[in-house]
């Protein structure tokens, strides 16, 4: 068997395929509900509910996925010039910790400053995370997927000493968590009383952002010609090291970003379960997405959805929340190789 | 006790033992699949599933070695899913690989809380005892530290003597090592190169998956969520470390592991004064560094994490 | 031809649009050298893929010493008796020379390997062969000479009968390729058959005993050495009459480039080099022997560890290929595939890479696409490169239309100096051609031209001058009509590169 280039896959090819892929994906997770004993279609309907069947679940879905449009276009960015960041949950985790740092007090500014300036250390927080495992893959060739992978092990328990140590609540009853960040420093939500805050437009202006430098800008350009061929690239003048490391500052910043998002919009404070693994869900955001920004929005929410739905629907039924977990996963696998067959085909012989 | 006499205690190079007991399966694993061509970055995932499946065995009433069986070939069954998609259809070894641990890491915490919907402590089962080498466990120190191991411990370093002799010694060997160098020439002697490929990576994920169930059938007695806790991708580092040698492989994941067993006691001497989260971070920190040291000189497969498909150049 | 050994009938075998094997029939009898000659793409190596297994034709089948070949399967092939010396080797680099041997010649499920009878029978085997050979060397170690031995020796260790070579002496110097048509003759002279595959004319009427003619996928003639000439077997290949290209004289002009006794950590050993405008520096010598390291340095790649290169007048030790592009240097590189294109991206995206950064196209770092799509149509029109549109991806062009891309994007410079590597690389006669008439139109306008290439009848045709580049060290150029073949062959074997090396041979 081999596989042959397909010289122009026609639209309707381009979309079904990765329709079948999502359609097999709720087949496989149909097949694993039956399993709990519970009817696979009433299941996905209270998940469905629970995603979208409310005004409150549309909401939650949403302000679900605003750390997840972060992550995903940390990926994206990342992914498009073949640096392999796996360590977006490493990102965010500093950015919330600069959240923390400077806006606890340390900077008593109004908001209309303080909420810039902490955007800009959370920012710069996430791109220096992953600078080092850039740096360390352009000036020496290590493998920046494990040298990330471990960073978010280090980080974490970094986290978990800054948290008993340092920036300790002194009024916390001893649990390990930070102070809340001051009134200036949070973002304020979307609709009076709901938990929507300003950082899902945050996520939506970034993902603009990353939109026109990947279509409009030569460092976008760049970033593409760097991720196909590096060696064409440099043997046309490109300063490819140059440019993984830009990659690297862009990439960890947006996931320096997320962080920032949930501490000064969502929870206030810093906690170790800040993130529920939205630095891994981030990668399938963007496989689903084909890596593109905006389609990081709506990968973003359909993920948020999925795990929003089956958080409610299992509170229901007798059915593991992790159902959602296993779709996402099984999500990214179906989808790579859905994009596979729309620009190949199998012969066979 | 001080820093100085932890070193010369049996009881830590015995600990030792144990803690890179996992580690050896898992890299022998790695090893292997990246020998043939092939980057498995489901081995995280993979030693999840194996975890759970030699427990589960376990827990139902099968015997020990029948869960060892069962964590291999839960194991090999994601093995296979991540060749399919990797060696025939030629997808990114990277992505495919984070999903593969996403998907095998959540398909167990799934199937876990399905079998055990409310359960407040996690079920036990009874774990490998130790089992003392008649004659040789007698030894003074030398006894205690290698002798006085479970019987994993020692499937694991039967392992790493297997793995060595089937790449070195054998012609099944020679065809893994060249698919990883150039598949091209092994496609020219007539050998499918894909099947070789699948072969080892399925090989390879029933190592990783004994290795996971290391972790609950001799290390610990339940299974726990996260347990496996970054071995894997320490592995993927000691497989560098080892510059793709079984016996280098086998010698750093010794020494990361005696690392490791210093540290934790080190820890109860010096807790106080440091946090115990820098002991922690250090074998992370340790893999790290291990992986830029050894940049400079590692010989890796040239054919790593390059598709082959036949006829094209 | 009373033993016929293999017998090929009526083979066809088609790609997508492109019919690459044409109802092929033809045969060879024991103890024949038979020459398959043809220009690049007219079928020879598809059709040697379908022998060996790799490939499965649509039509037609294969008899090897009277049984019928099934199709599809390399190890039918291998049993049958058939070896192959591949263009590109097919050996690991990391393994021994006796690894690379022993590969597939045992059953895979053996608990052990038989080595030392597997070195016994090598060491027999070489000796027998004149094919001296160290089993317990990596490939790595070896010369490409060596490489080859390794290859031949693989088919004969797995009692080869019929020897098929691709292009084999596409690495060799002269000298080395007259040693491998010995070795050929000692096999013959044992019974074996062989298939020898070449665009090259004079190596096939030397070596061969009948020659067969492919050309656009079609077996166009087949002659007797013997009774044929190299004028005829040009033109069978081309299927027109083939005019040389015209070289004008013309004086040269002032020195554009000044290598001085440059040492790279890449390969070149003090390697001095004067161009002037308005000439053709043809560069020759055996693949491996610098040349890289030469395209690296003038293409702003790499940097001299001692020594100074001067383009222009200028110093430019320190130039990068962005600095090139600015000076306007015209770089065609080696492999167009792994340095030239992009192949994932588009027309437009492609041609752009070197230009990019001008002000023409990016404005404060936005990048103006209405003109760099006019800019890629202008280029496809000017340098008839056919492609569907200037968005199409760059993988479906052909090789010629990706090196026209290549020429048009970096001649849109207006150069006044052309790095041109192996131009005409894999292309066939029109593409050739084309290339060709574009070099020397720069040179027409003054410009400074070095080509590269291991093609010396390419150099022979175009260049003024002819340099030889040997383990590093250049030669000082002559005109060409003071050199003669046997010459330079003698130089890129290392004949007066000083003392001690002459032994290279």
């Amino acid at each position: 068997m081999r596989l042959e280039p397909r010289e122009a896959p026609s639209l309707a090819l381009t979309l079904a395929y990765p329709t079948l892929a999502i359609l097999a994906v709720f087949v496989f997770a149909g097949i694993l509900v039956s399993f709990s004993g519970a009817n696979p279609f009433s299941v996905f309907t209270l998940v469905l509910k629970g995603a979208a069947g409310s005004q409150f679940a549309l909401f939650e879905t949403l302000t679900r996925a605003t750390p997840l449009i972060f992550t995903g276009l940390a990926a994206a960015v990342a992914f498009r010039a073949k640096l392999w960041n796996i360590g977006a949950e490493a990102q965010l985790y500093m950015g919330a910790v600069a959240t923390v740092v400077f806006g606890t007090g340390l900077l008593p500014l109004p908001a209309p400053l303080l909420i810039p300036i902490l955007m800009i250390v959370a920012a710069i927080a996430g791109a220096l995370t992953l600078l080092g495992p850039a740096f360390l893959k352009v000036r020496f060739g290590v493998d920046e997927v494990v040298t990330t992978l471990l960073l978010n092990f280090i980080i974490v328990l970094f986290v978990s000493l800054l948290l008993e140590g340092p920036l300790k609540d002194p009024m916390g009853l001893g649990w390990p968590q930070t102070k809340k960040v001051i009134a200036e420093a949070q973002l304020p939500k979307l609709i009076q009383g709901k938990r929507l805050h300003a950082g899902f437009i945050l996520a939506l202006i970034a993902a603009f952002a990353v939109w026109i430098i990947n279509a409009r800008m030569a460092l976008g350009y760049e970033m593409k010609a760097v991720g196909f061929n590096p060696r064409a690239a440099r043997f046309a003048g490109m300063k490819v090291d140059r440019i993984m490391l830009k990659t690297a500052l862009l990439s960890g910043g947006l996931a320096g970003l997320a962080g920032l998002s949930e501490v000064a919009g969502l929870k206030g404070n810093l906690t170790l379960d800040l993130s529920p693994g939205f630095g891994y869900a981030g990668i399938v955001v963007a496989m689903l997405a084909l890596l593109h920004p905006l389609g990081v929005v709506a990968a973003a929410i359909f993920v948020a959805g999925i795990f929003v739905g089956a958080d409610a629907m299992s509170r229901q039924a007798q059915v593991p929340s992790y159902i959602a977990q296993v779709m996402v996963a099984a999500a990214l696998l179906a989808m790579v190789t859905a994009l596979m067959f729309t620009r190949y085909r199998i012969r066979w012989k | 006790m001080d820093a100085l006499d932890i070193l010369f205690s049996a009881s830590l190079w015995a600990a030792a033992i144990r803690i890179a007991s996992p580690l050896i399966f898992a890299t022998l694993g790695e090893l292997i699949s990246e020998r043939a061509g092939v980057l498995n970055l489901g081995i995280e995932g993979i030693m999840t599933v194996g975890a759970f499946a030699g427990w589960f065995t376990v827990y139902q009433g099968g015997d020990l070695w029948l869960g060892v069986v069962a964590a291999a070939l839960a194991g090999s069954a994601f093995g296979l899913l991540h060749a399919m998609l990797v060696v025939p259809l030629g997808l990114s070894q990277h992505v495919t690989g984070i999903g593969i641990t996403l998907f095998a890491a959540s398909l167990t915490y799934y199937t876990y809380r399905l079998a055990f919907p409310e359960v407040t402590s996690p079920p036990k089962i009874e774990p490998f005892a130790p089992w003392p080498v008649p004659v040789l466990s007698d030894i003074p120190f030398l006894g205690e530290a290698l002798f006085r191991q479970t019987p994993l411990t020692y499937l694991a370093f039967i392992a790493a003597g297997l793995v060595g002799w089937f790449l070195y010694r054998t012609p099944a060997g020679l065809a893994v090592r060249t698919a990883g160098e150039n598949p091209a020439a092994v496609e020219a002697q007539g050998i499918d190169v894909t099947r070789v490929r699948i072969m080892a990576v399925v090989a390879g994920s029933a190592l990783m998956g004994i290795g996971g169930a290391f972790l609950t059938l001799s290390a610990f007695n339940s299974f726990y969520f996260e347990m496996v806790n970054g071995r894997g991708w320490i592995a993927i580092a000691l497989v560098v470390f080892g510059s793709w040698r079984p016996g280098k492989a086998l010698l750093g994941a010794l020494l990361f592991a005696a690392f490791d067993a210093y540290q934790l006691r080190l820890q109860q001497l010096a807790g106080i004064f440091v946090p115990y989260q820098i002991f922690l971070m250090l074998p992370y920190a340790l893999s790290i560094l291990a992986l830029i040291l050894m940049s400079r000189r590692a010989s890796y497969p040239r054919a790593l994490m390059i598709p082959y498909r036949k006829g094209e150049r | 031809m009373t033993d016929t050994v293999l017998h090929l009938d009526r083979i066809s075998k088609r790609f997508g649009a492109l019919l690459a094997n044409d109802a092929i029939s033809f045969a060879v009898g024991r103890g024949e050298i038979v020459a398959l000659l043809g220009e690049n793409g007219a079928g020879k190596t598809t059709l040697m893929n379908i022998l060996f297994g790799h490939y499965v034709a649509d039509d037609g089948s294969i008899s090897v010493f009277g049984k019928p070949l099934p199709a599809g399967q390399p190890h039918a092939a291998i049993a049958a008796g058939v070896g192959m010396v591949h263009q590109h080797f097919t050996l690991a680099d990391n393994l021994t020379v006796l690894d690379n041997i022993m590969l597939g010649t045992e059953k895979l499920w053996r608990p052990a390997a038989r080595k030392a009878q597997a070195r016994q029978r090598l060491t027999r085997l070489a000796q027998d062969f004149g094919l001296a050979i160290e089993p317990d060397r990596t490939v790595a170690a070896l010369s490409v000479g060596e490489r080859q031995r390794v290859e031949i020796l693989k088919a004969l260790y797995r009692e080869a009968r019929i020897l098929i070579l691709d292009e084999p002496t596409a690495v060799l110097t002269p000298q080395e390729s007259q040693s491998l048509f010995a070795t050929l003759k000692k096999l013959t002279a044992q019974g074996l058959s062989i298939i020898f595959i070449s665009h090259k004319l004079n190596e096939v009427l030397s070596v061969s005993d009948r020659i067969l003619v492919l050309r656009a996928g079609k077996l166009v003639a087949e002659r007797k050495t013997r009774e044929t000439n190299r004028q005829e077997l040009a033109e069978l290949m081309v299927g027109r009459p083939i005019a040389e290209p015209k070289v004008e004289p013309q004086p040269c002009g002032e020195v554009h480039i000044e290598i001085r006794s440059v040492t790279t950590s890449d390969g070149l050993d003090q390697a001095s080099l004067t161009l002037h405008g308005g000439e053709i520096m043809g560069l020759a010598g055996v693949s491996g022997n610098g040349q890289t390291a030469l395209a690296n340095l003038l293409s702003g790649l790499s940097r001299q560890a001692s020594g100074s290169l001067h383009i222009f007048g200028q110093d430019a030790g320190n130039w990068t290929p962005d600095r090139m592009t600015i000076e306007r240097i015209a770089r065609i590189p080696e492999d167009r595939h792994a340095e030239g294109l992009i192949a994932d991206m588009s027309v437009t995206e492609n041609v752009i890479a070197e230009l990019y950064r001008d002000p023409s196209l990016n404005r404060h770092g936005f990048l103006d696409w209405g003109k760099a799509h006019e800019f890629a149509k202008a280029i496809i029109k000017r340098f008839e490169v056919k492609c569907p549109s200037p968005q199409a991806r760059v993988r479906l062009l052909s090789g010629g239309n990706m090196q026209k891309l290549i020429l048009g994007r970096t001649l849109s410079l207006d150069p006044r100096f052309i790095l041109a590597c192996q131009p005409a690389r894999g292309l066939d006669i029109g593409a050739v051609t084309y290339v060709h008439q574009r070099l020397l139109a720069a040179r027409k306008a003054q410009a400074s031209v070095l080509l590269i290439s291991d093609d010396l009848d390419e150099i022979l045709a175009l260049a003024d001058r002819i340099a030889v580049i040997y383990r590093g060290r250049i030669s000082a150029p002559e005109p060409r009509k003071a050199v003669t073949i046997k010459e330079l062959g003698l130089k890129m074997a290392g004949h007066g590169f000083g003392e001690g090396e002459a032994h290279a041979a």
